[in-house]
C-alpha cells in the first residue's frame, strides 16, 4: 500500500465498522485497537498482524452481509474459527476485516437415518462427535485439537488427524456447504445426497484455506461406531524396526484405524512431560489401533502383533481398556508440548513422504540433525507418512535459531525430493506458501490460480494465504516458542 | 477448408497419432473432423497447442464407453484419443498407490494390481454391451458404483492429477502421497467435469488391499418401504458392508445385495449377523448376483441418474412408480441404495420421457437429490434439459471462462450448457 492509498483505506475501515455495527448490532464488531490485538495470530503465533476490523457474525446471515460489504468496498477479509491452525491460515490483514465464526456454534441437525449431521461453521469438532454418540455415530476425521477446533476451520485446511489413515480427511466427510463466495453471493453446494449436478465446486473448496470464500454451513458424513476397537503399543530398538513393521502391517492388506510413531528423542519428551511409562530402552515406539467388526479386529490384530514382533519389537502392550486405551495415547498426544519442556524453542514442521522411504528419510533427518547439531524430535503418522519432526533449538544461542530455521525448511525439501508434500495437514497458510514453487511448477500454480480467479477476481479473500507473494518471499519459517499457549491453558493439544 | 483441414492433420500428425475423422468417431451424433491419439502428456500438450491455435473443439474420448453420455457437444473438431497413453507407470505396492495414464483400462489397471493384494476401488456400472472404460473416462464422469460404499467415489480417491489445459499448458496438482494438503484440490475440480475444463492425460490413485474373502447376502423387498427399512437396518449395523446395491426391474420382484469382505472368519459371522438382520428369503452366496455391476438400462434405452439422501429412498421409489405410471412407462431402478446413487432405465417414448423427467424433478426435493439424463436417444435428448437444474452455475461458469476462455472443451456438453 502507498502512503496515498491508506487514509482512503482507512476512511472504508471506518465506514464499514459504522455499516456494520448498524446490521450486526454493536457487540459483533471491535475497532478497539486493544481488542482487536486478541485476534492478531492463530495457533502459529510467529506471525501477528492485528486486523483492522473484528467482525463477530451471530448466524449465516450476519457472514453474508459482512462479505457483500466488504466485497462492496474492497475491504480484504480473512475468516476464523477458533484459531487453532498451525500455518498462519487465519492470520488477519492489516487493512482487513477478520470474521470470526465463534458465535456460529448451533448444530444443526443430527440426522442419523442419513448418516449426516448440519452445522454452523463455528462448531467444536468433538462436539459432533458427542452430538452424534448416542444414536451410535460420530466424526471420523480427528486433528488433535478436535476438542477446540471448529468444523469451519477443518473444511478450510481439509485437516487430517491420526485415524485418517483408515476413514479419510476432511474432504471425504464434508457433503454439502453453504457458501459465500467473495462477491457476496450465497451458493448451496451439494447436501445430504452424494454428487449434486455440475462441478464439484465443494471438492475444490475444501482445503483452500479460505481463499475462495467462507463457510456459512456444513454438512457431514457420520460414520457408525464400530463394534470394536484394540489398541498396542510396542516397544522397538529403533525407526527402522518399527519402520519395517509398519510396512509389513500395511503389506499384509490391514488398514489400522491409527498407525502412531515416536522416535527416542520423542519418548524422552513425552516421559518428561506426562510419565506415559512408555517400553524402557526404545528407540521407537508403534501405536497401532484397529477398529471394525470385532472377528475381524481380533484376527488382524494378532497379525499385527506377529509383524511387530518379526520386526524386533521386544515389548508389547495390549489396552485391556479405555483407561490404558487413552494412557497409550497420551504420550502421543502430547508429544508437541512436552518439547516444549525440553527445548526452550522449536519449529513444528508437517511434511509428507511416501511411506516405503521413510526409513531412508529419517536417516536423512538424523544426518542434518548430526550435520547442524540441531535436534530433531521425530512423532508422526506412520501409517500414512505424515511426518511432524520438531525441530529443537535455543534461541538465546547465537545462530542456532537460523540453523534450526535451514534444518526445517531442508526436511521440507526431503519431502519434495522422495515424492511428498509440504504439508499433510497444516496447511500451507502464511508460513509455507515460499515453499509451494518447491512443490509445484508456475504452469501448475498458474492452473490453480485460475481457480482462485474464478471465484475472487479481486483477490478479497484471505489474500497473502497459500500462494508465494512477494511480501512473504524471502521470510523465516515460523518458529514457536515453548509450549502453544492453548496447550499452556491444558484447552488443547496440538500435532 | 479442405486445405486448411489438411493441413492442421500435417500439423498434427507431426506431434501425435493423428487421422481424419470417420464415421465411427461421431460424438453424440456431432461429426468430428480429425482424430488425434498422442502417447504420452508432451503430445497431447502439442496437440492440444495446435488446437487452440486452429480454434478447434476438442473432445476427449477413452474406449467411448459414456461418449454419448450428456449433452452433445456444440461442435467436436477434434476427437482427443486417449488409448495409446495406456500405461502403468508407477505401482507403488508399498505405498498403495498407483500413477496411470489416462487412457489405461481400469480392467488393465486391476489386472495389474491383484498379483499384489491390492485393487483400485471403483468399480462403475457398465452399459449395455460396453467393457470396462477407462481411468480418465472415469475421472470425466465421476463413474460410480457398488464399491464406493466403502472406498468411497473416484474423487475420494485420486491422489494426484496431470491435465492439459485447452492452451496446452501442462499442470499438477496433487501428488503420489494419501495425505496432502498443498494447494488448491484441481483432482476433484476435474472429477465429473466431462471433459469440459481440460484434457486428464495422467492419474495418480490410492489404492486398497484386496480381501481374503467376499460374500453376498441377497434379499428380497416387497416394496419401497420395506427397501427403505432393509437398507436402513443394513447401514445401522455393525457389519461394515462393502456394498448395498438394490436392484428393483421393471414389473418383477426387486432385491437388495449386501456384499460382506474381509477374512474368512470375520466375513462368515457378519453374513450371519446379516441374514439375521435381514430375515424372511435372505440367502448367501459367494458370486454377485447376474446384476452387479450392470446399468439397468437396455440398449436404446433412456439411461438416468438419480442422487437421495439415504432415507429418502421410499420416497424416491413411490415417485418413479407413481411417475411411471401416469406416463405409461416401465422403469427399472437399480443401483448403490446405501449411498445415495441408482441409475434408471426407462423406454425411449417421444413425449413421455420428458414428462417423466419433469415430474421427477419436480418431486425430487423430497428426497433431495438430482434428476440426471445419462444417455438417450439423439431424439429424446433434444426434447430434454438432460442435465437440470444446478445450484452455483454462475460460479461453474467462471470457473468455465477462467479454464477455457475459447470454449473449445467438449463445448456445450456439461450442465448449463457450460
Amino acid at each position: 500500500m502507498t502512503i496515498d492509498q491508506a487514509p482512503a483505506r482507512r476512511s472504508a475501515i471506518t465506514g464499514l465498522a459504522r455499516q456494520l455495527r448498524t446490521a450486526l448490532g454493536p457487540d459483533a464488531v471491535i475497532d478497539d485497537h486493544q481488542r482487536l490485538r486478541t485476534y492478531e495470530c492463530d495457533g502459529l503465533a510467529h506471525y501477528k498482524v492485528t486486523p483492522a476490523l473484528v467482525v463477530l457474525p451471530a448466524d449465516a446471515t450476519g457472514v453474508v452481509t459482512t462479505v457483500r460489504a466488504c466485497a462492496e468496498a474492497g475491504v480484504p477479509f480473512v475468516a476464523r474459527g477458533s484459531g487453532t491452525g498451525l500455518s498462519g491460515g487465519a492470520l488477519p490483514h492489516a487493512d482487513g476485516v477478520l470474521i470470526v465464526t465463534s458465535r456460529l456454534r448451533r448444530i444443526v441437525e443430527i440426522d442419523p437415518a442419513n448418516q449426516r449431521a448440519v452445522v454452523e461453521p463455528g462448531v467444536i469438532n468433538l462436539d459432533i462427535t458427542r452430538a452424534a454418540g448416542a444414536d451410535g455415530y460420530y466424526y471420523a476425521p480427528d486433528p488433535s485439537s478436535q476438542q477446540i477446533c471448529s468444523i469451519g476451520g477443518n473444511l478450510a485446511e481439509n485437516s487430517g488427524g491420526a485415524h485418517c489413515l483408515k476413514y479419510g480427511f476432511t474432504t471425504n466427510h464434508v457433503t454439502g456447504a453453504e457458501f459465500v463466495a467473495p462477491d457476496g453471493e450465497v451458493v448451496r453446494l451439494g447436501g445430504k445426497a452424494p454428487d449434486a449436478t455440475g462441478y464439484d465446486l465443494l471438492g475444490a473448496i475444501v482445503g483452500s484455506e479460505g481463499t475462495l470464500g467462507v463457510v456459512t454451513e456444513v454438512t457431514v458424513r457420520l460414520v457408525r461406531l464400530p463394534e470394536a476397537v484394540r489398541t498396542l503399543l510396542a516397544g522397538f530398538p529403533g525407526t527402522d524396526d518399527a519402520g519395517a513393521a509398519t510396512s509389513a502391517v500395511i503389506g499384509a492388506g490391514v488398514v489400522p484405524a491409527a498407525m502412531e510413531m515416536m522416535d527416542a528423542l520423542a519418548i524422552e519428551a513425552a516421559e518428561a512431560a506426562v510419565r506415559c511409562g512408555y517400553p524402557a530402552g526404545a528407540g521407537a515406539v508403534l501405536i497401532v489401533e484397529l477398529d471394525g467388526p470385532a472377528a475381524e479386529v481380533d484376527a488382524q490384530f494378532a497379525e499385527v502383533e506377529r509383524h511387530c514382533r518379526a520386526h524386533g519389537a521386544f515389548e508389547i502392550r495390549i489396552a485391556a481398556d479405555d483407561a490404558e486405551r487413552a494412557s497409550f495415547w497420551r504420550g502421543r498426544k502430547s508429544a508437541f508440548a512436552a518439547v516444549g519442556r525440553i527445548s526452550p524453542d522449536y519449529i513444528v514442521q508437517d511434511g509428507v513422504i511416501p511411506r516405503t522411504v521413510l526409513a531412508e528419510v529419517l536417516h536423512r533427518i538424523a544426518e542434518l540433525s548430526r550435520d547442524t547439531g540441531i535436534r530433531v524430535a521425530n512423532v508422526f503418522h506412520a501409517g500414512d507418512g505424515n511426518l511432524h519432526p520438531l525441530v529443537l533449538f535455543d534461541d538465546s544461542v547465537p545462530g542456532e535459531a537460523e540453523r534450526a530455521e535451514e534444518v526445517s525448511g531442508a526436511i521440507l525439501d526431503l519431502c519434495i525430493e522422495h515424492g511428498g508434500s509440504i504439508t499433510g495437514e497444516h496447511g500451507v497458510g502464511s508460513d509455507k506458501a515460499k515453499f509451494m514453487p518447491r512443490m509445484f511448477t508456475e504452469a501448475d500454480l498458474d492452473t490453480m490460480q485460475l481457480l482462485r480467479c474464478a471465484f475472487d477476481p479481486d483477490g478479497l479473500a484471505n489474500p497473502g494465504k497459500v500462494f508465494p507473494t512477494p511480501r512473504l518471499c524471502g521470510e523465516v519459517p515460523g518458529r514457536h516458542k515453548g509450549a502453544h499457549p492453548l496447550q499452556d491453558a491444558g484447552i488443547a493439544e496440538v500435532f | 477448408m479442405r486445405a486448411a483441414g489438411d493441413l492442421v492433420l500435417g500439423e498434427l500428425s507431426a506431434t501425435a497419432a493423428a487421422w481424419p475423422a470417420g464415421e465411427a468417431d461421431h460424438v453424440d451424433g456431432v461429426p468430428a473432423r480429425l482424430v488425434a491419439a498422442p502417447s504420452t502428456t508432451d503430445e497431447a500438450a502439442a496437440v492440444m497447442r495446435i488446437a487452440a491455435q486452429h480454434g478447434l473443439a476438442v473432445v476427449p474420448r477413452g474406449t467411448g464407453t459414456k461418449l454419448t453420455w450428456g449433452r452433445p457437444p456444440e461442435r467436436a473438431d477434434l476427437v482427443l484419443d486417449t488409448r495409446r497413453m495406456d500405461r502403468i507407470v508407477e505401482h507403488r505396492a508399498g505405498d498403495l498407490v498407483v500413477h496411470v495414464q489416462a487412457g489405461a483400462r481400469l480392467d488393465a489397471v486391476q489386472e495389474h494390481l491383484a498379483p499384489a493384494g491390492q485393487r483400485l476401488g471403483i468399480s462403475p456400472v457398465l452399459p449395455p454391451g460396453a467393457g470396462p472404460g477407462t481411468a480418465g473416462g472415469v475421472i470425466a464422469t465421476a463413474a460410480t458404483g457398488p464399491l464406493r460404499l466403502s472406498h468411497g467415489a473416484v474423487r475420494d480417491l485420486l491422489i494426484g492429477i496431470t491435465l492439459v489445459r485447452a492452451d496446452g499448458t501442462v499442470a499438477k496438482a496433487g501428488g503420489k502421497v494419501v495425505k496432502n494438503v498443498a494447494g488448491y484440490d484441481l483432482g476433484k475440480l476435474l472429477t465429473g467435469s466431462w471433459g469440459t475444463l481440460g484434457l486428464v492425460t495422467e492419474a495418480v490413485f490410492r489404492l486398497h488391499p484386496l480381501p481374503r474373502a467376499a460374500r453376498w447376502v441377497v434379499v428380497g423387498v416387497a416394496s419401497a418401504a420395506d427397501a427403505h427399512d432393509k437398507v436402513q437396518r443394513v447401514v445401522h449395523s455393525q457389519v461394515v458392508a462393502s456394498a448395498l446395491e438394490l436392484d428393483r426391474p421393471a414389473g418383477d420382484p426387486a432385491a437388495l445385495a449386501v456384499l460382506v469382505e474381509g477374512i474368512p472368519e470375520g466375513v462368515d459371522g457378519r453374513v450371519r449377523t446379516l441374514l439375521d438382520l435381514l430375515g424372511g428369503d435372505a440367502t448367501a452366496a459367494g458370486e454377485p448376483p447376474a446384476w452387479w455391476c450392470h446399468a439397468p438400462w437396455a440398449a436404446g434405452e433412456v439411461a438416468l441418474r438419480l442422487t437421495h439422501e439415504i432415507a429418502g429412498l421410499p420416497r424416491l421409489l413411490d415417485a418413479v412408480d407413481d411417475t411411471a405410471r401416469r406416463c405409461g412407462l416401465r422403469a427399472a431402478v437399480r443401483g448403490s441404495a446405501g449411498v445415495g446413487v441408482l441409475h434408471a432405465g426407462i423406454p425411449a417414448v417421444p413425449g413421455a420421457v420428458p414428462a417423466f423427467v419433469a415430474r421427477l424433478r419436480e418431486l425430487s426435493p423430497s428426497w433431495s437429490g438430482d434428476v440426471v439424463v445419462l444417455d438417450a436417444p439423439p431424439r429424446v435428448k433434444t426434447a430434454l434439459d438432460v442435465w437440470g437444474p444446478v445450484r452455483g452455475l454462475t460460479l461453474m461458469r467462471r470457473v468455465k471462462d477462467q479454464f477455457d476462455p475459447a470454449r473449445l472443451m467438449a463445448p456445450g456438453r456439461f450442465a448449463g450448457g457450460i
